[in-house]
């Protein structure tokens, strides 16, 4: 190979059998891992505070504003590792702006719109809001001002005005949870709508998609909820975790029943594509899909969940057992959406060949700026933790 | 009874105006002036795309000149593989031709790249030795002709 093409002899090394040139690089790289694992934990945040309200999980109540910021949080970063990954910061933004009804990644701009601006942002006003204009008048310089602003200069809270409040924000969460769905399923979908492709290709997809969203939000939100209460030094309410974690455990079943059901179908049917991806996921998926996703993501959460189902002793244990749960969790979620977008672009079309990835560590593609864009939320979680202070709200009486 | 609007509506119509209307704004200013010239995307990333210098000369450049070669090539089993493959790029050597402004690739692990054995590779397709033992020492031109690989040299 000719001076100028380091990398692609160094990729070409790693080559085996045959291939077509333009899948010796892989075009999404770290970055499109991130995403979807991204945006699966907006939609997950954000169903499980509508148990709360929409189907009266009460006990659920002290995880609800913390799962609606953490899903704000999550979503307000969400579309920035396409952004980056697309690496013309002067132009990528125009696949937000520019959305169109026949392209299945332009019409983000719209999905995230309606999701961001629609649902979430009028959700946390409608809740906060009769805090927010009791904080405007109780504070003082600055902060005065920024309360008001942001309660748009509405300072009412009769009876009647909240009670509309509640009513809204009821219709905005009934709205929501279709949203919530809409948005990660889209997400699937671009994956499943792919023909050419057939790890990607299956209607099944989006709601595999989905529900490795509702475990990874959920399981976000707990270790969220124990990170934070231990900040705060205060006494973490064990029953909650309990509450949580039943609705984990049956997330979880479900989102495991389903991609095995999906496995299954595709082992069952053996189509010609079938050989090759035997050899994918043996070869070069092993350690991500059965290791990380199957073993320690799935079967020993599962396991762990199971048995904090009838286990009520030591709290403590108990608390470590939940915390151990929701890592695992998370490592085997970021491990399926690395099995989909990577795994999907190791082997060729041809059926007959396989490139490899290396991720590298530094530049816009790289490991780096991936794990910038998967810290960056919990800095706005702790600004938005500061500004819209859950535990200093006003006390609700419905 | 008078129709009640809640006034959190009424302000979050104004501020949604406000939003869409900023929006819509913007749009305007970030978009660039010739996207939808041709479809859904930038006019100018044609003249973009049109702008990079070519490198390759293409088959036919190459047959102007080395019809000979051509000849030779076609005699035998690499008769499909284009100049270009083995010489790299050659609209330079095209425009003004020097020996110097083409690769000539003489090593062994070069033919290697297709011709090292590979499990993975067609057999009946591509014919492989191993690098490491197959007449060590010597380049693999001194007894193979390149466009002619079964005409062996005394």
């Amino acid at each position: 190979m000719e001076p100028g093409y380091p990398h692609l002899t160094e990729i070409l090394s790693h080559i085996q059998g045959y291939i077509f040139p333009n899948e010796i690089d892989l075009q999404w790289g770290i970055l499109i891992v991130v995403y979807p694992f991204i945006t699966g934990l907006v939609a997950g945040a954000f169903i499980l505070a509508s148990l709360e309200r929409v189907f009266r999980v009460k006990i659920l109540k002290p995880t609800y504003q913390l799962a609606l910021l953490t899903a704000l949080s999550f979503l307000l970063v969400a579309t920035l590792p396409l952004i980056s990954h697309l690496a013309q910061p002067l132009r990528a933004y125009e696949i937000m702006i520019t959305p169109h009804g026949s392209s299945a990644m332009a019409i983000f701009g719209f999905v995230y719109l309606w999701y961001l601006m629609v649902v979430l942002l009028l959700e946390i006003w409608f809740d906060y809001r009769q805090s927010m204009v009791i904080w405007s008048q109780e504070k003082t310089g600055i902060m005065k001002w920024v309360y008001k602003i942001i309660t748009l200069g509405l300072s009412d809270i009769s009876p009647r005005t909240l009670e509309w409040d509640r009513k809204l924000g009821y219709f905005i969460t009934v709205i929501g949870i279709p949203s919530a769905f809409i948005l990660h399923g889209y997400v699937g979908f671009i994956f499943g709508s792919i023909k050419a492709n057939p790890w990607w290709s299956t209607p099944l997809m989006p709601i595999i998609f989905l529900f490795s969203a509702m475990v990874s939000g959920i399981a976000m939100v707990m270790l969220i909820y124990m990170v934070v209460s231990y900040i705060r030094t205060k006494d973490l309410d064990i029953n909650v975790l309990d509450a949580i974690g039943k609705y984990l455990f049956f997330v979880l079943i479900l989102d495991f029943t389903i991609e095995g059901l999906d496995q299954i179908h595709r082992i069952y049917e053996a189509e010609e594509s079938f050989e090759t991806i035997k050899l994918l996921v043996e070869g070069k998926l092993y350690l991500t899909l059965f290791i990380s996703q199957g073993l320690i993501g799935t079967l020993i959460p599962l396991g762990l969940l199971a048995f904090l189902q009838f286990y009520k002793g030591r709290i403590r244990l108990r608390k470590t057992l939940y915390f151990i749960t929701g890592i695992l969790i998370l490592i085997g979620v970021y491990s399926m959406r690395w099995n989909v977008v990577i795994g999907g672009q190791l082997f060729s079309k041809s059926f007959s060949g396989f490139t490899s990835f290396k991720v590298g560590l530094i530049g816009l593609d790289g490991t780096l700026m991936a794990a910038f864009w998967l810290i960056l939320p919990f800095g706005i979680l702790a600004f938005l933790l500061w500004l819209l202070p859950p535990w200093k709200m006003v006390p609700e009486d419905y | 009874m008078k129709f009640y609007i809640p006034p959190q509506l009424t302000r979050l119509s104004i501020a949604f105006a406000i939003f869409i209307t900023l929006f819509l704004l913007l749009r305007k200013l970030l978009i660039p002036d010739t996207f939808g010239q041709y479809g859904h995307y930038r006019g100018d990333s044609l003249t973009d795309n049109a702008l990079p210098v070519v490198h390759y000369a293409g088959q036919q450049a190459c047959l102007e000149c080395h019809q000979d070669i051509e000849d030779q090539k076609q005699a035998d089993v690499h008769s499909r593989i284009k100049c270009e493959t083995c010489h790299g790029p050659g609209q330079k050597h095209s425009e003004s031709a020097e020996a110097t402004n083409i690769l000539k690739p003489d090593s062994r692990e070069f033919c290697g790249n297709c011709h090292e054995k590979n499990a993975a590779r067609r057999s009946e397709a591509v014919v492989q030795i191993i690098i490491n033992e197959h007449n060590t020492g010597k380049k693999c031109i001194e007894c193979h002709n390149p466009h002619q690989p079964w005409t062996m040299k005394e």
